[in-house]
């Protein structure tokens, strides 16, 4: 009896054991700086089969084979953008979460940019065009009252004379 | 002049408006494939059925052909199997992709259920299957006669998506192959 426990127990703790095993990579890196370069790497590369997560939040097949590809790319020395291209090679732009700058994503990286001074350039003509009509009407009141003729001048007086009466 | 910029915003706003509706209809999960254009990448793998022989990317060449990829763990692959049978009845060559298996468990699949391929290459750590951008299965990529890449379908294959996405790019890639043999 007592054996049968002990190697039933022996059993459940050798399979808890691998199943965990299969859900969480622990990974030796040669350099300090490799790990931080890891983690960083794992939140800007997007999981091509779920979409909406990046490689570090994923536990998809595909986002633990990546971590390991960019774990071996990584101790081989390549660079960040050479880690980046490989991928991208592979899964197309898509698995960058931050587009590239090239002739497809142009205007969504400059688009804002190009509204931002078409709102400003429409806002300088609108107020430039209104103070320009205000001073049109200003002067025009000026030039009205300077040239008063004889005859106005005269209308105006005796209707001035007759109010003070 | 001054009624068309009055009109503008309207304008703006259909455009705006028209681009976005469209976007509903767009299905996230057709990505453009990175390898269309490209050649097979190099492999040098053991098969499912075929015991000891290594096959490499040069044993594919000739014909143009389907590479199919496919796991015992896919339910999906189940349901296109009988539409590959087809297709492999038809005389068009397909060659499997067994990613990330057991390799009894993919050798008992063929036996069981019929094998449509001429073979399937193991790739049991997925290194192949990650070099062509694969991210699950089933995924189905159009090889021409040249090695050439030509089209990669994510998803089962169906009446519906054979008609539409491989059959006129094949009849494109048999007329490029009279062109090729009689120039």
């Amino acid at each position: 009896m007592r054996l049968l426990v002990t190697m039933l127990f022996s059993l459940l703790i050798v399979l808890s054991s691998s199943a965990h095993a299969g859900s969480v990579e622990t990974y030796q890196f040669s350099k300090s700086e490799y790990e931080v370069r890891f983690h960083d790497l794992n939140k800007i590369l997007r999981c091509p089969k779920c979409q909406n997560q990046n490689l570090a939040d994923s536990n998809s097949m595909i986002s633990q084979d990546l971590r390991r590809e960019v774990y071996r790319l990584m101790e081989e020395g390549r660079s960040d953008d050479q880690i980046m291209e490989f991928m991208v090679m592979r899964y197309g732009d898509f698995v960058l979460y931050k587009p590239r700058f090239d002739g497809v994503t142009y205007f969504l990286w400059l688009g804002p940019i190009g509204f931002g001074v078409l709102g400003l350039l429409i806002l300088v003509v609108v107020v430039f065009r209104q103070r320009k009509s205000r001073n049109a009407i200003v002067s025009a009141d000026e030039s009205n009252g300077e040239h008063l003729s004889v005859e106005e001048q005269e209308k105006l007086d005796r209707i001035l004379k007759r109010d003070s009466d | 002049m001054k009624r068309f910029i009055l009109f503008l915003p309207l304008i703006l706003f259909l455009v705006l408006g028209a681009f976005l509706y469209k976007g509903l209809f767009l299905n996230p999960k057709a990505m453009p494939s990175a390898l269309e254009g490209k050649p097979v990448p190099a492999f040098k793998l053991l098969t499912v059925t075929k015991g000891d022989r290594v096959v490499t990317q040069a044993d594919l060449l000739g014909d143009y052909y389907l590479l199919n990829v496919w796991a015992t763990w896919c339910p999906s692959c189940k349901a296109e199997h009988p539409y590959l049978l087809d297709i492999a009845r038809s005389g068009i060559p397909i060659y499997g992709i067994n990613y990330k298996d057991d390799l009894s468990a993919a050798a008992k699949w063929l036996s069981d259920y019929q094998d449509p391929y001429r073979f399937s290459v193991f790739d049991v750590e997925g290194n192949l299957g990650l070099n062509l951008g694969v991210y699950g299965a089933p995924e189905t990529f159009l090889v021409d006669h040249k090695g050439i890449i030509r089209l990669r379908y994510a998803g089962v294959i169906d009446n519906n998506s054979w008609g539409k996405k491989f059959v006129p790019l094949i009849n494109t890639i048999k007329s490029e192959m009279t062109e090729d043999s009689t120039s």
